[in-house]
């Protein structure tokens, strides 16, 4: 693994909403991302991958109470103040999201969006930014976008939309950038493009990519590392190779097996599924969450909650599968 | 564009000439009888037919009708029975004390209503919200005839800081004139600004919840910039078309206004008119009426296509 100091630091994130019913929605989540490393968060959908990403940038509601630790280049931004991360937001870490058709403002042009955050970060004058602003359509593989600058979100296509999220993402060269399922709603075709140009993004700028999604095509073709999650808390730690090859967590052999692999069919001719539902997160488990739809789960399981553990293959499991030989 | 506004202004052209025959034959089926009216004293059927046949009343109404908009399309709207004046000089009198009654009243309940409507929502929950809201409820509720009565009262007898009644144009005294309107702007504007405020503190909870908001504030721009530049541009859509529809509210509202600060407007104007049977104006004043609700609406979808470039209109996709 790279030795170099990770970028962004998070340690033992923990969100809550509080309410008439609280639920813990994230829980104990810890992970280092370096320069031009892209790591892959995934899990299933209300595994908190999401909630993750917001409480890093701030941006949850009021109602969320965030604790533990995030430290970007050293600074703490849990707990720092909205001036403060107003500041990181956009130009050290920039965030890219879901739902292209609605995240860009349909009522503004493409060129006002990408330069307001120029203008913003950078104090780029307004011919400046403009100027900018068509380079970073162009970066990111819009064809034509000095025409493209003038029009509005309904005149591009989805990928494109994603195109200009990403312009948008990466205009003041971010330390980090977190991108939550930024290819779930596009076209496979589409999808393969947007990952290729946060691929070159990373490579040409060393950003590095914190990228949340639940495909784990994805995260084979573009992860360096990959954190899986479950119900709020990380499950299992290790870089792409070895835990697409040796999977310590049964939850983690789980998700991989219900992935259908052309060529070679599963055995009795169904995908393996996970039996069960995932648990509610109205209270704080002191045991393994996943202990109800394991198959190995004993009484341990039961009454004390695991911990990522290992050498350089982490499982939060009592019952882990032996780390393979590097 | 040009074709769509082309098609719009002969859109409105056709209902201008249905209002024009639906106002034209409604006053000659009020009860009362023009000729009679116009005789005033002199009641005798000889004096009566010579009116009849010098005004031309005994013709066929369609005969009439033309000779109307003959007239009219040379800016000749009539006598007025009453006052022997041409009835386009006492509308041109009239026009500029509505439109600046109107103006006002605008100004003030699209200021208030959007900045109120504005701080709901951002202060959802909080003290602020619930004034806001609690003040526009009350504002839609008052009848305009007791708010007038009540601001008198208040500001124009008990603490006497504006004038209780008449006009004063804006050319011979701006001061006095606008002490004039405060009132009089606030008594229309008010139910105005509950409407619009309401409209835009539901649009902008839409706005404030919506993706783009969020991805305003990834960007680290300032509660200003994500409110103002992102929320508020797209509740303007809802709010426009709020006030478009409301813009016949304002005239019919004025009408009750200037009959209590005894303004010498539209409003007067006509209700004088319809109680002196002075057929002439009457047709003039509701024909003027008719056109500037045209104009406003027509001023309104156009303002959409600026607001909202999805319905940018014939623009190349």
């Amino acid at each position: 693994m790279n030795q170099t100091e990770p970028v962004l630091r998070v340690r033992d994130l923990t969100v809550t909403f509080e309410g008439e019913r609280t639920v813990h929605a994230v829980d104990g989540v810890s992970f280092d991302v370096r320069a031009g490393e892209v790591l892959a968060v995934v899990g299933e959908s209300g595994c908190g991958k999401s909630v993750t990403s917001l409480a890093v940038l701030g941006l949850l509601p009021e109602a969320a109470k965030v604790t533990g630790s995030v430290l970007l280049d050293g600074r703490e931004l849990a707990g720092a103040s909205e001036a403060e991360l107003r500041a990181v937001r956009g130009s050290a870490l920039s965030m890219v999201f879901q739902e292209p058709m609605t995240s860009l403002n349909p009522v503004l042009t493409v060129g006002r969006q990408v330069t307001e955050v120029l203008r913003r970060h950078q104090k780029l004058g307004r011919r400046d930014a403009r100027e900018r602003a068509v380079e970073l359509l162009s970066l990111v593989g819009i064809p034509a976008p000095r025409r493209r600058v003038d029009e509005y979100p309904h005149q591009l296509s989805g990928g494109m939309r994603q195109r200009v999220v990403i312009a948008i993402a990466v205009a003041c060269d971010p330390a980090v950038l977190i991108a939550d399922e930024p290819t779930t709603a596009l076209d496979v075709t589409v999808q393969a493009g947007v990952l290729d140009v946060l691929d070159s993004l990373r490579t040409r700028l060393g950003t590095a990519v914190v990228l949340i999604t639940h495909d784990l095509g994805v995260v084979a073709h573009t992860a360096d590392r990959v954190l899986a999650m479950y119900a709020g808390r990380p499950v299992e730690h290790a870089t792409v190779d070895e835990l697409f090859a040796s999977p310590r967590h049964p939850y983690t052999r789980g998700l991989l097996a219900a992935v259908p692999r052309p060529g070679a069919p599963p055995e009795g001719g169904r995908l393996t599924e996970i039996p069960g539902m995932v648990p509610a997160l109205t209270e704080r488990a002191d045991h393994c969450t996943f202990a109800p739809r394991c198959g190995l789960a004993d009484e341990e399981c039961t009454t004390a909650r695991p911990h990522l553990e290992g050498e350089r293959h982490l499982a939060a499991c009592w019952h882990p599968e032996p780390e393979g030989t590097p | 564009m040009t074709r769509y506004l082309l098609r719009r202004l002969g859109q409105s052209g056709v209902t201008l000439v249905l209002v024009s025959i639906v106002v034209f034959v409604g006053v000659r089926a009020m009860p009362g009888d023009t000729a009679r009216a116009l005789a005033g004293e002199e009641t005798t059927p000889e004096a009566l037919a010579a009116i009849r046949a010098e005004y031309g009343l005994d013709d066929n109404i369609a005969v009439q009708y033309a000779r109307y908009v003959q007239h009219a399309l040379t800016g000749d709207l009539g006598t007025s029975a009453r006052t022997g004046l041409p009835v386009l000089d006492a509308i041109l009198d009239a026009l500029p004390v509505t439109l600046e009654l109107a103006l006002f009243s605008l100004l003030f309940a699209v200021v208030l209503g959007i900045g109120a409507g504005v701080v709901a929502a951002v202060r959802r929950g909080k003290p602020a919200e619930w004034a806001a809201s609690t003040v526009a409820l009350l504002g839609l509720s008052v009848p305009n005839f007791w708010l007038g009565i009540v601001l008198i009262l208040g500001f124009a007898i008990a603490l006497p800081l504006f004038p209780a009644s008449g006009f004063v144009p804006f050319g011979t005294d701006p001061a006095e004139n606008l002490r004039r309107m405060v009132l009089p702007a606030v008594v229309l504007g008010t139910g105005l600004a509950a409407v619009v405020m309401r409209q835009t503190r539901a649009a902008m909870l839409e706005s404030l919840s919506a993706d783009y908001v969020r991805t305003a504030r990834a960007k680290g721009l300032s509660p200003w910039q994500v409110t103002g530049g992102h929320a508020l541009r797209n509740s303007l859509i809802t709010v426009v078309t709020v006030l478009g529809l409301q813009l016949g509210q304002l005239i019919s509202g004025a009408v009750v206004t200037e009959q209590i600060f005894v303004l010498p407007g539209f409003g007067k104007l006509m209700i004088d008119a319809v109680f002196t049977r002075d057929y002439a104006m009457v047709q003039g004043v509701v024909l003027f009426t008719a056109t500037a609700y045209i104009l406003v609406n027509l001023t309104v979808d156009l303002l959409y296509s600026l607001i909202d470039p999805r319905i940018r209109l014939g623009g190349a996709r």
